[in-house]
């Protein structure tokens, strides 16, 4: 008799799962995770190409990288209308929590999709991650965002695992005032110093390259920051503007 | 006609004309008392004053407009978009050059009371001075001695971006004529002194009915008591009504869900989104509980209007394909039967933003998804993922059609029309 409702009770479980699968769905938690649904709709778990444009992947990037652009796209440094009203009614708390939450995912990228590169974009590509050009005061890229190019934690993003469509698109934003930091902002002066067939080989050369795992951003800087930034120096402190 | 009839006609023009020129002035400037200028040196407040000011600026979200996004608090430079063009709201900081530095209270006071700057030019009301004009003297001093405490800051005030003639005093000074009468706050014996708090911080520092109340084809409302919903201008957020039952009223809402849907943004009867969530988020959260139940006692008050819900010619069907747009994106969160997660995921069953008349809000929320605030009640808010990339106009329509006629909801069916200006208003 207790053995039969036993196989009974486990029949019943296996019933109750299978259903659960069926219906996909996750249940409800009182988690992170769950509220940051709002983000992972558009942005995907590793970042998500939709009709409007890419959506870049969120999982592993640093924290402050990450709390820094949910700032500049609620106060108006970053112009883009879906984000900036999603994120209006959230104050610094919230935000830095929902950016310590996607740092912390550790997912695999994507093998890279990119294709081969002719030799002279090659060169010149590699010569600007990895030297830059002293003579237009343009630091390496590697100088900021690591030797591996995965980062600089808490603030500097990697570069690699992104399409060259969304590098281009973040480069040319810079270049025409679209996309700011808070000031002084480097990557804006390295943008515009930038030749527009220089942007294009940097982002090929970019997404062509395969991803470690994992892709973890390195610990501190090195050498110091060869040009001042706004989003490395002061953002650990928010705005006093907008605090509430 | 001859010459003498018209030379009369003309002159009975000139005559009529003046006699409104001269009633619009004397009526822009009638029960106004003598300011007198700020005193060379003009002591410090004291705290507690300073802290009252403070509490009130919260509650009328002065920071709200007087704000830009990502500048500096209350320096102003935000727009407030208008049919009639952009107002650039001004700096309140206790600068000299920029803002309130060379300012009196008296000054002040004819400014909120009588929508009068210091120089004497008259205001526009898209500063809500019809509401403000119900304010106090002492708290308009108290206001008054929390903003002068403020960190001066040396930012500029921006030009308006308004069109001819609504640019010119002439314009403002009629608008003024027709609309605007200073007054005041007086308690009403026959209510409970809760009543009149309430009614004194809804119609006056509140001003709710800024975006509460519909507006005519000059942008003004029917008076600060009018609270029956509107189209906010420009944004294109539907501000319900505070009285009709099938809208936002709450008469029938336990009095104590209404205080928690003011201080935290969720309540079990709906959540705050939009142009409210920052009204909670930096204003109401911040009220004494005395104070939100001042508001509530208020809001309960209201006379139902229109107590019975206007008719619907065809309520909208229920479709397999809205079913089934429902089950993938829908269902997840506000569950299979549309009865949402308490304090995470509002119910849609029975939801009067699933099925109030206009549609604005639900098009729009659906679209651009969005968070309640995060409040202190409430630290960290579940969200709403936008649709807009994800849905087509027909397919979203197609959804919320069924949405308002499922369980037992009898609303008009949505058009995939309706969704492309929706989606073409809101700029994408």
């Amino acid at each position: 008799m207790k053995a039969a409702s036993r196989r009974l009770g486990r029949i019943l479980a296996g019933t109750l799962l299978v259903v659960a699968a069926a219906a996909g769905a996750a249940p409800f938690s009182d988690s992170m995770a769950q509220r940051v649904l709002a983000c992972t709709g558009c942005h995907g778990p590793q970042g998500r190409a939709a009709a409007d444009g890419y959506y870049p992947r969120l999982a592993g990037k640093p924290a402050g990288y990450l709390f820094n652009q949910l700032l500049n796209f609620r106060d108006g440094r970053r112009p883009y209308r879906l984000m900036s009203e999603l994120l209006a009614p959230l104050d610094d708390a919230y935000l830095k929590a929902i950016a310590e939450h996607f740092a912390g995912l550790e997912l695999p990228y994507p093998a890279p999709a990119g294709a081969a590169l002719p030799d002279d974009r090659l060169r010149t590509a590699v010569r600007l991650v990895r030297r830059g050009d002293p003579a237009r005061s343009l630091p390496a890229c590697a100088s900021c965002h690591g030797e591996a190019m995965t980062g600089i934690a808490p603030f500097v993003p990697g570069l690699l695992g992104l399409p060259p469509d969304y590098l281009n698109a973040q480069l040319g934003a810079w270049r025409a005032g679209k996309r700011q930091a808070q000031a002084p902002d480097c990557m804006a002066a390295i943008a515009r110093a930038l030749a527009p067939d220089e942007i294009a080989a940097l982002s090929s050369w970019l997404a062509a390259q395969p991803v470690p795992q994992p892709a973890r951003a390195a610990a501190a800087f090195a050498t110091p920051p060869p040009i001042p930034c706004g989003g490395v120096a002061e953002s650990a402190a928010p705005p006093a503007a907008t605090g509430r | 006609m001859s010459k003498r009839t018209a030379l009369v006609v003309l002159s009975a023009l000139v005559v009529c004309i003046a006699v409104t020129a001269l009633w619009v002035v004397w009526i822009n400037g009638r029960g106004e008392a003598p300011v007198r200028p700020r005193p060379a040196s003009m002591p410090g407040a004291d705290a507690a004053l300073i802290a009252r000011g403070a509490y009130l600026a919260r509650a009328g979200n002065c920071i709200g407009c007087h704000t830009a996004r990502g500048g500096a608090p209350y320096a102003g430079g935000r727009p407030i978009e208008t049919p009639f063009g952009d107002i650039y709201a001004s700096n309140l900081t206790p600068d000299v050059g920029a803002g309130l530095g060379a300012w009196s209270a008296d000054e002040f006071w004819r400014a909120l009371h009588h929508g009068r700057a210091r120089d004497g030019r008259l205001l526009y009301p898209a500063f809500p001075y019809p509401n403000y004009t119900r304010i106090d003297r002492a708290d308009a001093d108290a206001l008054f001695a929390y903003l002068q405490s403020l960190p001066a800051v040396a930012q500029a005030n921006r030009p308006h971006a308004l069109g001819f003639p609504f640019g010119t005093q002439a314009a403002l000074a009629v608008w003024r004529a027709l609309y605007f009468r200073p007054s005041s706050h007086t308690d009403d014996p026959a209510r409970s002194p809760a009543w009149n708090r309430g009614a004194y911080l809804v119609e006056g520092l509140g001003h709710c009915n800024a975006c509460h109340s519909a507006r005519n084809a000059l942008g003004a409302t029917a008076g600060p008591l009018d609270l029956q919903g509107g189209l906010i201008p420009v944004q294109n957020w539907y501000a319900p009504s505070l009285a009709a039952p099938h809208e936002a009223g709450v008469a029938d809402w336990p009095a104590a869900e209404v205080v928690r849907l003011l201080k935290t943004g969720i309540s079990s009867r709906g959540f705050v989104m939009g142009p409210m969530s920052e009204v909670v988020g930096s204003a109401t959260q911040h009220l004494h509980d005395a104070d939100l139940a001042a508001i509530t006692d208020y809001l309960q008050a209201l006379p139902p209007s229109p107590a019975t819900r206007p008719p619907v010619d065809a309520v909208a069907a229920r479709s397999e394909r809205g079913a089934a747009l429902y089950r993938d994106h829908c269902a997840d969160c506000h569950g299979d039967r549309g009865q949402g997660v308490p304090d995470a995921y509002p119910a849609l069953d029975g939801s009067r933003t699933v099925t109030m008349a206009s549609t604005t809000n639900l098009v729009r929320i659906v679209l651009e998804g969005g968070f309640p605030p995060s409040t202190a009640g409430n630290p960290r808010p579940f969200g709403m993922p936008p649709f807009a990339t994800v849905l087509s106009d027909a397919d979203l329509a197609e959804l919320l059609s069924h949405l308002r006629g499922a369980w037992g909801h009898r609303a008009a069916a949505v058009s995939a029309l309706a969704v492309a200006r929706a989606r073409s208003g809101s700029g994408r």
